[in-house]
């Protein structure tokens, strides 16, 4: 197995402030960003601050940015990068950092308690069973892979680099979330209006970094987003439409 | 399972919605962006190809001269409506004698329209002409951002009626291909032939891949399975969906193409080899 010294700069700070911090640290083939934090934690650095928890891409913890672009840190192998190359890692810098490369991401988890909850009709069977088919299921089981990592959220340039927007944008992630139950064939609830209000879809321009960062290969956009926005069009800038489901008298 | 159903009063969200946000600092990172790969070089072709296009589209559609070689009409030009268009092409004459404005001005605004509006366009220009962003984590140039919830951005939502409109010159521009086969009341294939049954089929391709259609043919429905022709239509038009971007580019291009080949013959600088029956 074949070692080398990787050159890793580091952001080390707190909200008061910080700064990159270079170290040089021993690697083996085979290793992730995330093992080479490890050995920094290991052998340089006790005090370094980093959320992980699976290793493998599921749990959604070890979110950074890596020489700019965010990424899962222990899915990043360090063979991406020529043996001379400097491995940047920050925090995500759409949250507000508490510690080194840990960010306080409440943020996602306010915005996800604002989403109306799943809200399945009445069964139509007589046994008081409901029942769905696969065909019907089969576009919302994509969005049911997502992780939680937040990297959508952390690229979305709508509150990246508009914090002001936070209060009035949901985000990527939740967007995906409002497709799913939009989508769901058992669910009742009409959230377009919601989507185009609160949610604030309208903020998007579909310039697609959520789904070109997405660890999972959630088609957000094509599938989630935009989906969605014509269903808002529906309900809000198509008179036709509109005048044809009150003529006809069609309910979703 | 206990049920319940939502209705419109729900649409504020429940629990107040307006829970405060998190108010902490984030990272002071001195760097605006960390990349170092060339992120530059996509929006840099955006821009090339796109401004090429439109150079290449404004003398294509104000020449107001070779735009047709018997039996070929130039894609910019078709349909023609106006009485200098050749009168064996579909609408001539339906707009009557306006000599001083050149009959591709006349239709521009619908396949413009159209592109203009496109859900990847839309990707394309806000990231290589407004720069927001310009590439991914890479800082948004402008300081304040409202997306496409305000005039003059939140008319991108007439996407739809413009697909309306593709639809009905993909039916036009299929009219004029299969002229390109008729040269003097004889079946035949030329070169243009090609170029122009290519150019319908690619422009089909963009045209039926749309996100809008995609959404018409059953992306709106909740229960796909309750329709089943509609379902596979969907589900037809996702795989080709997935591809959009390509047929964006290519259809755009072979536009060109076949403006510039009949340009060529009309002109008198090519010859167009073609076989007669």
């Amino acid at each position: 197995m074949t070692g080398y010294d990787l050159s890793l700069r580091v952001w080390r700070g707190d909200s008061g402030g910080g700064d990159l911090h270079d170290y040089t640290v021993g690697v083996e083939e085979g290793m992730v960003v995330l093992d080479a934090l490890h050995r920094l934690q290991q052998t340089q650095a006790p005090d370094l601050a980093v959320r992980w928890n699976c290793k493998a891409g599921k749990c959604g913890s070890c979110s950074a940015e890596v020489n700019g672009r965010p990424r899962l840190t222990c899915m990043t192998r360090l063979n991406l990068f020529a043996p001379t190359d400097t491995v940047t890692v920050t925090p995500l810098r759409t949250f507000p950092v508490i510690r080194d490369l840990v960010t306080d991401v409440s943020y996602n988890y306010e915005k996800a308690a604002q989403v109306p909850a799943f809200a399945p009709g009445t069964p139509a069977g007589d046994d008081g069973h409901h029942r769905m088919k696969q065909a019907d299921v089969d576009r919302v089981q994509e969005f049911r892979k997502c992780i939680e990592c937040f990297l959508c959220q952390t690229v979305c340039h709508v509150i990246r680099d508009h914090e002001e927007n936070k209060p009035v944008f949901a985000g990527p992630r939740l967007m995906i979330r409002y497709a799913e139950l939009e989508m769901h064939p058992l669910d009742t609830h009409d959230r377009r209006a919601l989507l185009r209000g609160q949610a604030g879809i309208g903020y998007c321009n579909i310039t697609k970094c959520c789904t070109e960062v997405c660890p999972e290969h959630i088609a957000i956009t094509d599938n989630a987003i935009i989906p969605l926005r014509e269903r808002v069009v529906d309900a809000s800038y198509d008179p036709i439409t509109r005048l044809g489901n009150r003529i006809l008298r069609r309910r979703r | 399972m206990a049920t319940q159903t939502h209705t419109r009063a729900d649409d504020q969200g429940p629990a107040g919605t307006a829970a405060p946000l998190s108010g902490a600092a984030r990272a002071r990172i001195a760097q605006a962006s960390l990349r170092q790969d060339r992120w530059w070089v996509a929006p840099a072709i955006t821009v090339a190809v796109l401004t090429g296009f439109v150079v290449y589209g404004t003398w294509a559609a104000f020449r107001n001269a070779n735009y047709y070689a018997d039996p070929y009409l130039s894609p910019f030009y078709s349909p023609c409506l106006t009485d200098s268009c050749p009168s064996d092409t579909l609408g001539s004459g339906l707009f009557g004698d306006i000599p001083w404005i050149s009959p591709a001005i006349l239709i521009l605004v619908f396949p413009l329209g159209f592109r203009l509006t496109c859900y990847y366009y839309r990707k394309a220009y806000y990231r290589s002409f407004w720069w927001a962003p310009p590439a991914c984590a890479v800082p948004d140039a402008r300081r304040k951002y409202s997306g496409e919830t305000r005039l003059p951005l939140i008319l991108q939502n007439v996407h739809r009626y413009f697909l309306y409109f593709g639809v009905l010159f993909i039916g036009l521009l299929t009219y004029e291909a299969v002229g390109a086969f008729i040269f003097d009341g004889r079946f035949g294939i030329g070169v243009g032939t090609g170029m122009l049954v290519a150019n319908v089929v690619l422009l089909g391709l963009y045209t039926f891949s749309c996100h809008s259609f995609r959404h018409l043919c059953g992306g709106g429905l909740r229960t796909l399975s309750a329709h089943p022709v509609r379902r596979r239509l969907w589900q037809g038009v996702s795989a080709l969906n997935r591809r959009h971007m390509v047929w964006a580019w290519v259809s755009l291009l072979w536009i060109m193409a076949a403006d510039f080949y009949i340009w060529l013959v009309a002109a008198g600088h090519l010859h167009d080899y073609h076989w007669v029956a």
